[in-house]
């Protein structure tokens, strides 16, 4: 297969899988523009802070602490705790993205909740590169987020949104992946354990405060029934 | 703004280092060219699947079933998307479909 075919061949097989990603970012970059431009910053503060953070409801966050007094340690402090659930998403592709080669760093950069989503479930066909059909929707993803962040920053409110409850498709993205992992597994105690201790967590905590105890009781949970999940196929 | 230009974008850097440092850190404590321990590769085969169990709540995190609409329309949503996706097996399908139908609840019904 010469140079080009396998390039055009993986992003064929790549753009498609990224459609609901464009769609909610298109969405939620712009909302996330226009905020910064009508909190006062121009459209640069969107372009680079999308570039060098890249984590949506980060960069969220982050509005309110750009506004504030400066405290370096505590915003610091802060993402790390918002961000967390990164560590998951490494810990889980750490075979997937193991022979990326020179792609390898990149991906890493852009493991988003999407591009998670995307690259730990697509089924890549055996005819496309696979290292390159991971590179794809990273970058797709991170080119629509930089993009629509910034449109949102230029146009600020000039937009009008006529679009209420597009935000949506990424909760009907996560069900679709929730349901086809659910749809492979044999014993389900995986799914059961995160869906139940999230909503826990979530009722004891609050919305702010659940992500850390919610991750700290998933990770205990699957350390203990390590036996039977393994043994009920839900780790094959 | 309160905050120096200076100021700023070392708190933009800041932020940014540490969402790296989240993103970067398994891979660096198991490097590809050492032996990754078992139970660490058990975690990332069983994770996953958690981890889109927590990805829906925090989606759905600021909900209140007690007020307004009472989570109906999300409710009904991811009903569709979860009938439709049962039946017809089209990820995109039955994405676009509930997104549309929690569109319409939200702006019209609700």
């Amino acid at each position: 297969m010469d140079e080009r075919n396998r390039y055009l061949k993986a992003f064929r097989a790549a753009f498609p899988c990224t459609l609901p990603v464009l769609a909610g970012f298109g969405f939620l970059g712009l909302t996330y523009g226009v905020y910064m431009n009508v909190s006062g910053f121009g459209f640069w503060y969107p372009l680079f802070i999308s570039i060098l953070v890249f984590a949506g409801s980060m960069q969220f966050v982050a509005v309110d602490i750009l506004l504030a007094a400066f405290h370096p340690l505590q915003a610091f402090l802060l993402t790390l705790m918002v961000n967390a659930r990164h560590l998951f998403y490494g810990i889980s592709m750490l075979e997937k993205y193991r022979d990326t080669g020179k792609k390898k760093p990149f991906l890493i950069f852009g493991l988003c909740d999407e591009t998670f989503s995307i690259n730990c479930s697509a089924e890549i066909p055996p005819d496309v590169d696979k290292s390159l059909f991971l590179t794809f929707v990273t970058l797709l993803d991170y080119l629509y987020w930089v993009v629509a962040s910034t449109a949102g920053g230029m146009l600020g409110s000039l937009v009008h949104f006529s679009t209420e409850g597009l935000d949506f498709v990424m909760t009907a993205m996560f069900t679709v992946i929730f349901l086809e992992q659910w749809l492979k597994d044999r014993s389900h105690i995986s799914e059961m354990t995160g869906v139940l201790l999230s909503v826990i967590c979530l009722l004891i905590f609050g919305a702010d405060d659940f992500i850390l105890p919610a991750m700290a009781a998933i990770l205990l949970t699957l350390t203990l029934l390590r036996k039977p999940i393994e043994k009920g196929g839900d780790a094959a | 703004m309160i905050m120096t230009v200076p100021q700023q974008w070392i708190t933009v850097l800041l932020i940014a280092a540490a969402t790296m440092l989240t993103r970067f850190l398994p891979f660096v404590l198991f490097p590809a060219r050492r032996q990754t321990p078992a139970y660490i590769l058990y975690l990332g085969k069983a994770l996953p699947a958690a981890v889109f169990g927590l990805l829906i709540v925090y989606c759905l995190k600021e909900v209140n079933v007690l007020e307004g609409s009472h989570g109906l329309p999300e409710l009904i949503s991811i009903a569709v998307v979860a009938a439709l996706h049962l039946w017809k097996r089209q990820t995109l399908l039955s994405i676009a479909a509930g997104t549309v139908c929690y569109m319409l609840l939200v702006q019209f019904v609700f």
